[in-house]
């Protein structure tokens, strides 16, 4: 018996994202909670600039992909125009963290009512691997070349941190790792959805993602990367007063 | 009923009277008591305000609310209004309606908060990148501001672009007579494009980019732009035409400067001098059809503008054709109308010197 491949309704195409990589499994989710919260006709997404925005030809809703960086402004307007409906951003660390970050924390500062997704990869991967706001201190890439210096590059930016000093709806950070954290990250973005509609605000869910062909690991390689490294240094949980839990 | 109304307050009453329910904003001389009257007055009348991080968050939020379909507007000026190019670039390639107002002020840089017409080629040449190109409207008085920001939200709509208003600091901030328009409804779901939730008509949903980049539509992509540009270049030309019929002397200028022209073209005509006016109403597209009438009797042009080197005089001297081209920017402060008279008599007596 040939093998049938179960999507929601709400994904389409094949997806032409590299092997191991986590984006399409971000997409999977949100399409999963959209159509298992029944809103696969209420629902709007705004894309980013960089892979994200490759979603547009594997997400089975009304999206728009906005200018660099500025994929929260102008979702935060779509849901001022149409409250009723549900609106998302899909971003890469580089677009909500680094060129986005005004976008991304005024609309928590105004408590804009989508959700913000941000898939944190750690590094630029469609320009090929340069580094983000997120390249952990150490790591090599096309644009730190001798490892990511502290003293001349900074630290790496922990955007949900930096969100989390505004009084939001909901906020937390998951992963794709594996199949625990994955089931983990679905339940964030259903929360976080889930919130959006039932009592508004700002909602976020930051998704730790490999990148193999940037980090230039095998696949299995870059899960036991975010298991051993990157999760040290971003805490998987959901935020609330005090921290992460 | 005529009311007296200061020219930025008049424009963004007329805005909300034309349909707009959104507008996203940043303060910034001489364009702030856009913003100011809008906050005071959009959210009763059921609309949305949003004072902005920056021009870049406006012109963005602008983008996301004109995607669901409502009337949105952005102003600024100077500064402000180079922050709002990406946007314009974007809007264009999304192909979006939505008005932005550039209240001009001088200077490059941080220049000045002073009056002055220098963004003439961000707004007409395209400010973003990519060779887009944005109907733009300049009103010369408070009512051309009423009038034109009602047109440009009919406009934006039609053509499906981006729509500049390219007002100054002189006609923001000076009160006049005014005539308000009726208040128009708007339904934001009149149109089949706008986001609101995949349907049976868009069963993997509406995909609101760029072709090129969504379906690689590369052969479509070049014959679609230049149709629809030229398409909006052959319609939307407007202009005012004063004293044409036997001039030989065409003085060409728009917003504030062109109400200084009016009067030396009066002057001229009380002296003898056949002198006339072309008033480019849209300086994109420019009143092409204006000077094909014009090239064939006129002995020359001049160019009236408030800025240092002169911008719109380029354009004068490209659909001037053969007819020689003079110049005068008048800097930072408003023409003068003895000097045009002087530059006028100066060209019919062969002293001035042309520049095209």
């Amino acid at each position: 018996m040939a093998a049938e491949r179960k999507a929601p309704s709400t994904i389409y195409g094949v997806n032409s994202f590299c092997p191991g990589c986590g984006h399409g499994i971000v997409i999977r989710l949100i399409a999963e909670v959209v159509e298992e919260m029944g809103l696969a006709e209420n629902a709007i997404g705004v894309l980013a600039v960089g892979c994200s925005c490759l979603t547009n030809r594997y997400l089975a809703l009304d999206l728009m992909q906005a200018a660099h960086g500025r994929a929260a402004a102008s979702a935060g307007a779509i849901k001022r125009c149409r409250p009723e409906k549900l609106i998302f951003t899909y971003q890469g660390d580089g677009d909500a963290a680094s060129i986005g970050i005004a976008e991304t924390l005024y609309s928590a500062q105004r408590n804009e009512g989508f959700t913000q997704i941000i898939v944190n990869n750690g590094v630029y991967g469609m320009t090929g691997g340069q580094m983000s706001p997120t390249t952990l201190v150490g790591q090599k890439t096309t644009t730190s070349v001798q490892g990511r210096d502290p003293e001349v590059m900074g630290m790496p930016l922990k955007i949900s941190e930096l969100i989390s000093s505004f009084d939001v709806a909901y906020l937390a950070r998951g992963s794709v790792h594996n199949a625990a954290s994955i089931r983990k990250t679905k339940k964030y973005i259903q929360k976080a959805f889930e919130t959006q509609m039932n009592q508004g605000g700002y909602t976020c869910v930051e998704v730790i993602s490999p990148c193999p062909t940037n980090w230039h690991l095998t696949p299995l390689q870059a899960v036991d990367r975010i298991e051993k490294e990157v999760l040290a240094y971003y805490p998987l949980g959901e935020f609330c007063e005090g921290g992460v839990r | 009923m005529k009311k007296l109304m200061k020219g930025n307050n008049a424009l963004a009453e007329a805005a909300i009277l034309a349909g707009c329910r959104f507008f996203a904003g940043y303060p910034i001389t001489p364009q702030t008591e856009i913003l100011e009257y809008l906050a005071k007055h959009l959210p009763k009348r059921g609309g949305h305000f949003v004072q902005t991080e920056s021009e870049l968050a406006g012109i963005n939020m602008v983008m996301g609310a004109a995607a669901t379909g409502f009337r949105a507007m952005t102003s600024s000026a100077g500064p402000g209004f180079s922050l709002k190019q990406e946007g314009i670039s974007y809007l264009c390639s999304m192909e979006l309606p939505a008005v932005i107002v550039d209240v001009m002020r001088y200077g490059i840089g941080l220049g000045n908060i002073v009056l002055g017409q220098g963004d003439y080629f961000q707004a007409v040449k395209g400010g973003g990148h990519g060779g887009y190109k944005v109907p733009v409207y300049a009103p010369s008085s408070v009512q051309e501001n009423v009038d034109y920001i009602t047109m440009a939200f009919d406009t934006a709509e039609a053509y499906r672009t981006p729509v500049i208003l390219l007002s100054d600091g002189a006609i923001g901030q000076m009160a006049e007579s005014v005539e308000l328009p009726e208040a128009k409804e708007h339904d934001p779901d009149k149109y089949d494009w706008t986001l609101k939730g995949r349907d049976a008509a868009h069963p993997t949903g509406r995909k609101m980019t760029d072709r090129i980049y969504y379906d690689f539509a590369y052969s479509e992509y070049d014959p679609h732009i230049r149709e629809r540009y030229s398409k909006m270049e052959e319609e939307l030309q407007m202009w005012e035409e004063i004293e044409l019929a036997d001039a030989e002397v065409v003085l060409v200028s728009y917003g504030i400067s062109s109400r200084v022209c009016k009067e030396a073209v009066k002057l001229a005509r009380k002296k003898g001098w056949k002198a006339g006016m072309i008033r480019p109403i849209t300086l994109w597209p420019f009143p092409r059809k204006a000077f094909e009438k014009t090239n064939k009797m006129a002995k020359a042009y001049l160019s009236v503008e408030m800025n240092a080197c002169g911008q719109m005089v380029e354009d004068v001297a490209l659909y001037g054709r053969s007819v020689p081209v003079y110049s005068y920017p008048s800097g930072r402060v408003i023409a003068d109308p003895e000097v045009i008279l002087q530059k006028i008599e100066g060209i019919f007596q062969g002293t001035e010197k042309e520049v095209f």
